[in-house]
């Protein structure tokens, strides 16, 4: 679990010093990342990405009136607007709900959102049950942790993990780690939370102007169960997720499952655009630092995030350094450039937890120049003096040295000397223990081989150059 | 054609012989290698890590080297894509845009203002490809699997010619080696774990031979392969194409 203060670097290699289940995290991920290759594998991927872009960015840029819209509309309707500057807000927004209607258990599905603003516990020290009801997010819930990914929260979780925390948590034979098992054991678990719960809180993926509908899509059906039970039915929803028509939603609704699972689409898309009869329905509207995002135009775009993961799925870093080295609620390529708009000290690793290779951009259904955004909060961080360790300096000098042929060339001996005798004495006995303090050396990798002569140097010798 | 090899500064210190091999491909090739190109640095490094300010004085200086040439080239990716895509904004006046305009990685010049030569020449071993991430997805010069294109290109197209060389086929064709400059030394243990990775996707395929343009992958790869014992030679493409032509 990512702790404060600990950055990605130390937290991804606490994470790789478990090799074997290090790799069998990037293969699950990387399996994922391939199912959404065949999935996107049609002639008109390209225009689909464009039009999911362009899209999101109408959306932006017409933010308030939309949102007014939908409001209006789903006012029309019977459902209760509300709006939410931040977190603290949203929260009191929702225990004020729950409090009116006299509710004491919640059944909750998959919300990103109650996780950033940190509903569950606020709730529950208010006296209310939450049961997240899609499984991945209830295994992650008994075990008393965050989800790991945006999608697949319980990615990280083998399922003979999973058959001890039911066995444990919900009496199942132990040692059972069949997934059929497994699951027929969550759905009796869950089944009871869904039908007697008083109220229901969701997500959506999209709220609709045009209609003043909600859109929720997911694969186990869980929310339509909670929404279509309970007499109170709220969704949490962050403002970015406004969308003008219901053609944009074919659009977004073509690429998010595609992006996020590698279904051509979801199990289950609901629009809910009014309360069932007898029922209340709410939406809260939450800002949460989403308009100051929205103010500064270099960033802007990280709104467009439709929260397929692909760019989880497909990062190497993120594949072997698991969703909690990130320390932030979404973690991930989509994560580093998001948590240091909340942060930027916080977050300081995560810009730098990159090697810019682009795979993150290249798979963003709506494509999202993630990497060109890591290296401008980079330099943000440079301006902020917010580097890590002694880059800062470091970098100063190899400016200056870089600049300047001359001394360039001299330096450049030097250390090339001093490669070769350091290389040399890694055979001496007892140096090998030197060699695990050396930050270079400790994680399994050799000095570079050092040659004796540098290109410029032979180019003179040879008398190709003056 | 008058060329300019600019020669970056770890591949002079380092890997010489990349740049050496550069040289002669290129005069094989009826080129006129001009050699007076003295800047040390694009600014990659420091740009890369945000220190946008300490990388001026080296790109702006780079620029000014690149000034009176209609070509440069050079047997990098990476510092190719810095040169095009940060030169223009980090050096003022149109220094940065001339250099950005000019400057070519070597499979690319090849491919572009040379027309693709009918390279003729024999490599009878199982290569790897690797190319670098900055030429593959910033300068485009390969397939990206993200976005469904065949590991196609320049490089692709030149090893395709050799008599002989069987290019391996790769589970993850286009996956970051974890050199990332300031990565490596920032995060040690994730960019050997990378490495190591990408090594054993080689290994598995049998490949004897690693090859890439870009020499700062390579020489990541190198080092963890060195320490893991890990028998693979590690050419820069220029290396392989010389020796394979010779
Ligand atoms: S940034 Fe793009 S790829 Fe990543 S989760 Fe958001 S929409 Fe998906």
């Amino acid at each position: 679990m990512h702790r404060q203060g600990v950055g990605h670097p130390e937290a991804a290699a606490a994470f790789l010093r478990d090799d074997e289940r290090a790799a069998w995290h990037d293969d699950a991920l990387w399996f994922v990342r391939q199912r959404r290759d065949r999935a996107t594998d049609l002639p008109e991927w390209e225009a689909l990405r464009e039009a999911g872009s362009a899209l999101k960015a109408h959306a932006m840029s017409r933010l308030a009136e939309l949102l007014v819209e939908f409001e209006r509309r789903a006012t029309a309707s019977g459902v209760c607007v509300h709006w939410a500057r931040d977190a603290a807000e949203h929260n009191a927004v929702v225990r004020g709900i729950l409090r009116d209607a006299k509710v004491k258990r919640v059944a909750k599905s998959k919300s990103m959102l109650t996780e950033e603003c940190g509903l569950n516990s606020f709730l529950e020290a208010d006296g209310i049950e939450v049961v997240d009801t899609d499984l991945g997010e209830r295994i992650v819930q008994l075990a008393h942790q965050p989800p790991s990914h945006i999608v697949l929260p319980a990615i990280h979780w083998k399922k003979e993990e999973i058959g001890a925390l039911f066995h444990r948590e919900m009496g199942t034979p132990a040692g059972e780690s069949s997934p059929d098992a497994l699951a027929a054991a969550a759905r009796v678990h869950l089944r009871d939370a869904l039908l007697n719960a008083d109220a229901a809180i969701t997500g959506a993926n999209a709220l609709v102007a045009e209609t003043g509908g909600v859109v929720v899509c997911t694969n186990e059906g869980n929310a339509d169960l909670g929404m279509h039970s309970a007499p109170v039915h709220i969704v949490c929803v962050g403002i970015e997720k406004i969308i003008a028509t219901l053609d944009d939603l074919g659009v977004l609704l073509r690429i998010l499952a595609r992006s996020a699972t590698g279904q051509p689409i979801t199990a289950y898309t609901t629009h809910v655009s009014a309360p069932r009869p007898g029922a209340a329905m709410h939406v809260v509207l939450v800002d949460n630092g989403r308009t100051a995002r929205l103010a500064d135009a270099d960033m802007r775009s990280a709104l467009h995030c439709i929260r397929c993961g692909a760019c989880l799925n497909t990062c190497p870093i993120y594949r072997r350094s698991g969703g909690y080295s990130y320390g932030h609620v979404i973690p991930g390529p989509i994560g580093a450039i998001l948590a240091p708009a909340v942060d930027l000290g916080a977050h300081r690793s995560l810009p730098f937890a990159s090697t810019l290779c682009g795979s993150c951009g290249d798979v963003c259904p709506v494509k999202i120049d993630i990497p060109g955004q890591l290296l401008t909060w980079r330099e943000r961080s440079a301006t902020a003096g917010a580097l890590p360790g002694g880059y800062a300096t470091i970098f100063r000098q190899l400016g200056r040295l870089l600049s300047r042929p001359v001394s360039f060339a001299r330096a450049g001996w030097v250390a090339r000397s001093a490669l070769r005798t350091l290389r040399t004495l890694r055979f001496i006995p007892g140096t090998r223990v030197a060699r695990r303090w050396n930050p270079w050396t400790r994680p399994g990798r050799d000095l570079p081989l050092a040659p004796r002569e540098s290109f410029r140097e032979w180019a003179r010798r040879a008398g190709r150059i003056p | 054609m008058r060329v300019a090899l600019a020669v970056p500064c770890y591949v002079d210190q380092l890997r010489p012989s990349a740049a050496q091999a550069t040289l002669v491909l290129l005069e094989r090739l009826g080129c006129d290698v001009n050699l007076a190109f003295d800047a040390p640095c694009c600014g990659q490094p420091m740009s890369n890590a945000g220190a946008v300010a300490a990388a001026r004085g080296a790109a702006t200086t780079w620029a000014t080297s690149a000034r009176p040439f209609d070509v440069v080239v050079m047997p990098s990716g990476s510092c190719t894509h810095h040169v095009r895509h940060h030169l223009p904004s980090l050096v003022s006046g149109d220094a940065g845009t001339h250099a950005a305009r000019v400057t070519y990685e070597l499979c690319e010049f090849l491919a572009g203002p040379l027309g693709m030569p009918q390279l003729t020449g024999r490599f009878a071993h199982r290569v790897a490809m690797h190319l670098g991430c900055h030429a593959q997805r910033g300068l485009r010069l390969g397939g990206s699997s993200e976005l469904h294109q065949p590991p196609s290109g320049p490089m692709h197209t030149l090893l395709g010619a050799l008599d002989g060389l069987t290019l391996v086929p790769l589970d993850r064709p286009d996956e970051c080696c974890g050199f990332g400059g300031s990565f490596a030394i920032g995060e040690p243990e994730l960019s050997v774990a990378m490495g190591r990775d990408r090594l054993t996707d080689y290994t598995t395929h049998q490949a004897e031979v690693l090859v890439s343009s870009d020499p700062s992958c390579l020489l990541h790869l190198e080092v963890i392969a060195s320490r893991s014992a890990v028998p693979l030679r590690t050419m820069h493409i220029a290396e392989l194409l010389e020796e394979a032509t010779r």
